[in-house]
């Protein structure tokens, strides 16, 4: 899968993801998609079994896969999580903080835009789904 | 006031340099208009009807004299050598040229400020209580917990892709000079009875074309506590909030639509699980940003007497200053609004005069008022006579605050792409048929707030007397409101009738203030007549 930008360690899966309704429906699968706005918390019960959780981007401007990348994450969620879709440049750093690891994006990323984007910021101000830690904890050891 | 360490500083300086690179990109045409216009946005770069307009983050208000000269300096280097306050506690200027932006950012950048979320879908510059630190009514400063939210949510990744804009106000004392309950979120800080610092937060309030009155969402976040219990209110925002249509997109809607209960159930159990998260700053980071806050070094042993001995002095001195909680010491307002000006509007002159104020008088601070004026928090009361004397030659000594010519006015039809009528004329005839400052004073505090469209930019939901411009059939019409306030006495003020033309709404206005003239008994305001009587004698006197 060529087109995947993936920061993980293991190959990106190539099971192709069922839907939220699908996967509720008692099936095995272990790669699941979220639509815009469907309800990360209703999956919250099968995070160990899950391999791979899409969400999708219809458009960039829909902040509501970045809540659900973070509940994810929050509730012990360690699978490959992959935004997919109207992935753009200029929110990889966002995304990347909300805990998503993987990208399949819709228009393929410049790699020399990317790589800026994601070295870019030194510090942030806030705790999110990343390994980053806030401006205040350096402050303050 | 706060000052930037190097992490602050890094980050501003990151974002001009990332800016700068996202204008490049768009110049080139890696970025289509529709990728560019949320990041440019967020830098506070809207197209308006003439040019780009830029809107210039100023944090709780607070400006110092060098913050304030480089005001002066970006209106004279790249813009028409004026600028224009806002109702945000911002600054806008109207003639902005997208490849000036970069340098003009790394202007700002060189006096600790920035552009940063000053419009678009995320969370604005968070606006407080002109009068903070100085006023004798408030628990604590609420500037440093505006600080701490500023901070926290700056470039918050999770909340960059709102359904819609989102403001916040913190304020500190039971009076309300920021309007907080018109915010999507108010916060006061208040004290609990064990006399810990502590927030009350209200959720849901705005203007726009729905006005609502933020209800209570909890009594007492204990200040720890503060940002996790924000992150909790935006995740339910984010994730519920209305996307289908921009106008029903706002976090009021969300909280009227669901109820304020389940909203509240909602946030409830949000912060419960986000308290495992790492969220909250140590208590150490608040003493740190308070330790900014400290009181200035005043003087004691001062006199409180003042030399009247002019009489226009006395006007203003009346008028436009206010008790300090130091004795000694006044908090004086400078209006930007003169009879026949642009409400709000300052010229790079002026801005230069009021920074060297500042710097003399008022131990090199101001603050930017709601209402769209100038606050020299701390002036020596034995000063006052000088500073007054220099805002005369200044042109900036109107003696009108709080009366009906101290307008809030949207820039409407002259600037805006999104008006539907002028508001600047309107503002400037009213302020002509009331020019007699005498007439003014007799008429009392008296709020008027003129917007030009149905987006409510000018306040006009929250006015004592409110003007909605509106288009009828490609004619300017304007629709006269009774009975709001932002204040602790918050209202939304409701329509009088069919509207009037240009001239018409001036008269119109006169109608009603001699109806309140006639009818007021003691001590009462416009505001307090119209909610003793009801909107019938005034109906009746438009109208009848």
């Amino acid at each position: 899968m060529a087109d995947v930008l993936s920061f993980r360690d293991d190959e990106p899966l190539e099971e192709p993801a069922v839907t939220l309704d699908a996967f509720l429906d008692q099936s095995n699968a272990t790669a699941v998609r979220l639509e815009d706005g469907e309800d990360a918390r209703q999956l919250l019960p099968y995070l160990d079994r899950l391999a791979l959780i899409e969400i999708g981007f219809s458009t960039f401007g829909d902040g509501r896969g970045y809540s659900a990348a973070r509940i994810l994450r929050e509730h012990g969620y360690t699978g490959e999580l992959r935004a997919q879709g109207d992935v753009l440049v200029d929110q990889l750093d966002f995304l990347r903080r909300c805990g998503f690891d993987s990208f399949a994006p819709e228009t393929p990323l410049d790699p020399a835009d990317t790589e800026i984007a994601l070295t870019r910021w030194k510090h942030v101000y806030q705790e999110a789904a990343d390994d980053r830690h806030p401006i205040w904890s350096k402050r303050h050891g | 006031m706060y000052k930037y360490d190097t992490y602050d500083q890094e980050m501003v300086d990151t974002r001009v340099a990332e800016f700068r690179d996202q204008v490049e990109r768009r110049l080139a045409g890696k970025l289509t208009e529709e990728q560019f216009r949320p990041l440019r946005l967020k830098n506070g770069l809207y197209q308006q009807l003439h040019a780009y307009m830029l809107r210039v983050a100023i944090p709780y208000g607070t400006l110092s004299s060098k913050q304030m000269r480089m005001l002066a300096e970006i209106a004279r280097k790249y813009d028409r050598d004026y600028g224009h306050f806002t109702t945000r506690q911002n600054i806008q200027y109207n003639w902005i040229k997208l490849e000036d932006m970069p340098d003009l950012l790394a202007d700002l950048a060189s006096v600790e400020m920035h552009a940063i979320q000053t419009s678009g879908n995320c969370i604005r510059n968070i606006s407080s209580d002109q009068f903070a630190g100085a006023a004798a009514d408030e628990v604590a400063d609420p500037r440093p917990y505006a600080e701490l939210l500023r901070q926290w949510s700056s470039f918050h990744p999770e909340f960059s892709h709102l359904p819609r804009k989102f403001k916040i106000a913190v304020i500190a004392s039971d009076e309300d000079r920021a309007a907080m309950r018109l915010h999507d979120i108010g916060i006061q800080i208040v004290k609990n009875d064990a006399g810990e610092i502590g927030a009350r937060y209200y959720a849901g309030g705005g203007m726009g074309r729905t006005p609502m009155i933020a209800p209570l969402i909890r009594d007492f976040v204990p200040a720890e506590e503060l940002v996790s219990y924000a992150e909790a209110i935006m995740r339910v925002y984010n994730r519920y909030g209305r996307r289908d249509n921009k106008y029903k997109a706002r976090i009021k809607i969300l909280v009227h639509e669901m109820g304020a209960e389940q909203f509240i159930e909602e946030v409830d159990a949000e912060f419960e699980h986000l308290q495992g998260q790492n969220i909250d700053a140590p208590a150490a980071e608040l003493e740190r940003i308070i330790g900014y806050f400290e009181d200035p070094a005043y003087e004691t042993g001062l006199s409180d007497e003042i030399d009247r001995s002019d009489p226009d002095f006395a006007v203003w001195l009346d008028q436009n200053v206010h008790a300090h909680k130091q004795p000694g010491y006044a908090i004086a307002t400078i209006s930007l609004k003169p009879v026949g000006g642009i409400p709000g509007d300052a010229s790079s002159a002026q801005m230069d005069v009021m920074a060297d104020l500042m710097e003399q008088y008022s131990f090199d601070e101001c603050r930017v008022t709601h209402a769209q004026n100038i606050v020299l928090p701390h002036i020596r009361k034995q000063d006052l006579y000088a500073v007054w004397q220099k805002l005369v030659d200044a042109d900036l000594a109107s003696p009108n605050l709080d009366l009906i010519s101290d307008i809030i006015a949207c820039p409407g039809l002259d600037y805006c792409s999104l008006a539907n009528a002028r508001s600047i004329p309107v503002a400037q005839k009213i302020a002509k048929r009331f020019a007699d400052i005498d007439r003014q004073k007799e008429l009392g505090e008296l709020k008027l707030k003129i917007s030009g469209c149905i987006n409510a930019c000018g306040h006009h939901h929250a006015g004592h007397i409110g003007i909605l411009g509106v288009d009828r059939k490609g004619v300017e019409n304007y629709q006269l409101l009774l009975g709001g306030s932002g204040a602790e006495d918050v209202s939304l003020a409701k329509i009088t009738g069919p509207g009037f033309d240009e001239d018409g709404i001036v008269d119109a206005v006169e109608k009603v203030t001699d109806v309140y003239v006639a009818e007021r008994e003691d001590g009462e305001r416009f505001v307090d007549t119209y909610r003793r009587l009801g909107m019938e004698p005034f109906k009746e006197a438009l109208y009848g």
